[in-house]
């Protein structure tokens, strides 16, 4: 998994409340047997027009925010559905951050596993940062992961909260299955104590 | 000891190991798989040259991209879709996990079929790359869904690595009214809680109107746990349970059943257990609901009008203002003259006998409206064959509806089962999000006797004037 330290990159506001997993890639795109290539379906209905054309206001489409690496969301981003395709798509379009008052649980997991940092702040905050990042391309912010920080490109510094251990995955790239692996003596441990109690499992 | 809720007590017997900030390996009992978000996580295991660590434990069905029409045999038509199968079938097969594939008359919809089966039990961790496994906890499972590394990360090591939710408490206390099922519990609490009120939270329903349900009603309410935002839905396991598990195929037989049972038995949230959060709804003032929007928390009683988007506060305004347009409605609007263009029953939500029942209570005898799309797709074969035997299908297709074969269907619509541009469908199943059942399509989730209702008038219905 690619480290995620410290970025700076223009933040992209999308203010519409419970973005689903249906938004962030319609399961059109579900059927491809790859890791690879979603980003350019990503909001694939609220992006592309039928035929293939662009949809001028979609904020992805606006020259200043084509290249953005950071989202500034609604409540509730990422409900719906489990699939892992959602942040491949936003991995694979080049955002790497995701700023909101709350994400859809298995979305928020899905997110640390592919190198995206998802983000809860307050409302007043993630107000802030909204108006912040509606200024355009000249409005880059700053995440500073190692020290749990948001500047914005008024020098406004906002304080994030993130798990220990998820950090300490982000921060240097780790994979989750080796780490586990290292525990294989817990597992094993475990599985001949549950094969005495539970016998039927 | 301090008393335990029902999550604790599931929780504390499958840490495998615990870290010092709570971090912990959460071993899981069974892991469901499906072809969708299944294929990147046994490439993955190739490349790394791993294998599955407890492929007895790991139950694999093809559901998501099934055709349902009678002619399946021939093949799937769609390429892609073919591929996610038959990579499925090969993954299944190479590494040793058990396998229902489509031509075996025990495939089905995953959730349908783990129950079914017999491995969904009591007390288990059960998960799958799919967020509707919170099904699953009608059993008193603990159960949810994944992403696919984390999928890879099952197969790999037959854990998760987890931190625990808090507790919430959900109870629908007295009896529900006649017409009134458990998809109308289980959106009306969506209604009150919103689609993030559950999140960071494990959901235990209970209270009378839950204790009244069968398994099959259960499970649709745990089913839409996760559209509340919620990890996972809980139902203490009790003698409706059991009675349901008893005798299926891979249920524990003999003394393996009687030590079960005693474990089973211990399964329940303790007298003063703490809950972080508790939401009490009268189980007699429920009523039947029907969806508006484009997010499962728009939820209204039959009887109410569409809203407009100044009902609304903060983000929510600009969100109603987006479904309205979307659905092509007008605020002030009576629900039940939202004319429906297609029905669809089906799903993990509703495709169990039971819902099959409900629906040919209402139509029997009856003829679904002219013009009128309307599709049953059961939730398995077995379900499918049930009904043939119930003869509930003969009164299917004399009232007018497709009968069809297992599969998540229109649910979805990864199948070639999908909605038009602006069709209008009354379905059973759990979403409504924009494109959901296909590009431009428009969903009202209902139960599966309003679904019946609905195509019988052509209209959204309140199916108490029909009973």
């Amino acid at each position: 998994m690619e480290k995620f330290t410290k970025i700076q990159g223009v933040a992209a506001p999308m203010p519409l409340v419970n973005i689903d997993t249906d938004m962030i890639i319609p399961k059109v795109f579900l059927k491809s047997i790859q890791r690879t290539g979603f980003g350019k379906n990503l909001f694939d209905e609220m992006r592309y027009n039928r035929d293939g054309t662009e949809i001028e206001d979609f904020v992805l489409n606006k020259p200043q925010y084509r290249s953005a690496e950071i989202l500034i969301a609604g409540d509730n981003f990422g409900c719906g559905s489990s699939r892992e395709h959602a942040p491949w798509a936003i991995a694979d379009f080049g955002i790497k951050c995701i700023v909101s008052t709350s994400f859809a649980d298995i979305f928020f997991n899905n997110s640390f596993k592919n190198g995206i940092l998802p983000i809860v702040l307050p409302q007043e905050q993630v107000d802030v940062l909204m108006k912040d990042a509606e200024k355009g391309a000249n409005a880059r912010m700053t995440v500073d992961l190692e020290a749990q920080e948001i500047t914005t490109s008024d020098g406004e510094v906002i304080s994030f909260e993130v798990d220990a251990f998820k950090k300490h995955c982000l921060l240097n790239g780790l994979d989750d299955i080796g780490l586990t692996m290292e525990k294989a003596d817990s597992i094993k441990s475990f599985e001949d104590k549950a094969a005495q109690e539970r016998p039927w499992v | 000891m301090s008393p335990k809720t029902l999550y604790d007590k599931i929780w504390d017997a499958h840490v495998a190991h615990e870290a010092e900030d709570g971090t912990s390996l959460l071993y899981i009992d069974r892991h469901l798989v499906h072809e969708v978000t299944s294929p990147q996580a046994f490439e993955g295991l190739r490349m790394a040259g791993r294998k599955v660590h407890a492929p007895e434990k790991t139950i694999a069905v093809p559901d998501h991209n099934v055709p349902t029409t009678l002619d399946r045999a021939k093949g799937i038509e769609n390429e892609e879709s073919r591929i996610q199968v038959e990579a499925l079938d090969k993954n299944a097969r190479e590494f040793g996990v058990h396998y229902y594939p489509v031509d075996d008359i025990r495939q089905g919809i995953v959730h349908i079929v783990g129950p079914e089966q017999g491995w969904t039990l009591p007390g288990m961790t059960v998960v799958c790359g799919d967020s509707h496994t919170a099904t699953h906890g009608a059993f008193g499972a603990l159960a949810h869904g994944i992403g696919t590394s984390e999928v890879e990360h099952v197969l790999a090591t037959q854990t998760l690595i987890q931190k625990k939710s808090k507790n919430m408490k959900v109870e629908i206390t007295g009896k529900l009214k006649p017409g009134v099922t458990a998809k109308d519990i289980t959106l009306a609490v969506i209604g009150e809680t919103g689609t993030a009120g559950g999140t960071g939270y494990v959901i235990e329903y209970c209270g009378e109107a839950i204790r009244d349900l069968s398994m099959e009603g259960r499970m649709t309410v745990c089913n839409m746990a996760i559209e509340g935002g919620a990890r996972a839905g809980l139902i203490a396991p009790d003698e409706t349970t059991f009675e349901y598990v008893k005798g299926r195929p891979h249920a524990p037989k003999g003394a393996q059943w009687e030590a079960a049972l005693n474990w089973w038995k211990t399964l329940y949230t303790d007298e003063g257990a703490h809950f972080d959060k508790v939401i009490t709804l009268k189980g007699e003032d429920i009523q039947p609901v029907v969806t508006w929007g484009t997010s499962p928390e728009d939820v209204l009683p039959i009887t109410g009008v569409v809203p407009a988007p100044e009902d609304f506060e903060g983000g929510k305004v600009e969100a109603a203002r987006r479904s309205i347009e979307y659905m092509g409605l007008t605020p002030g609007q009576k629900l039940t003259d939202i004319e429906i263009d297609t029905v669809f029953i089906g799903s993990c939500t509703n495709g169990r006998i039971e819902d099959l029942r409900a629906v040919a209570k209402v139509v029997k005898g009856k003829k679904i409206k002219d013009g009128m799309r309307a599709m049953i797709v059961p939730g398995s074969g077995l379900v499918r064959a049930q009904a043939e035997e119930e003869g509930l299908a003969e009164i299917f297709e004399a009232a007018g509806f497709e009968w069809r074969l297992a599969g998540c269907s229109m649910c979805l619509a990864m199948n070639p089962d999908q909605l038009a541009p602006e069709e209008r469908c009354a379905a059973t199943s759990n979403r409504n999000f924009e494109g959901r059942q296909g590009y431009k399509g428009r969903t009202h989730l209902v139960s599966p006797a309003m679904a019946a209702a609905a195509a019988l008038t052509g209209k959204l219905t309140d199916v108490r004037e029909l009973m």
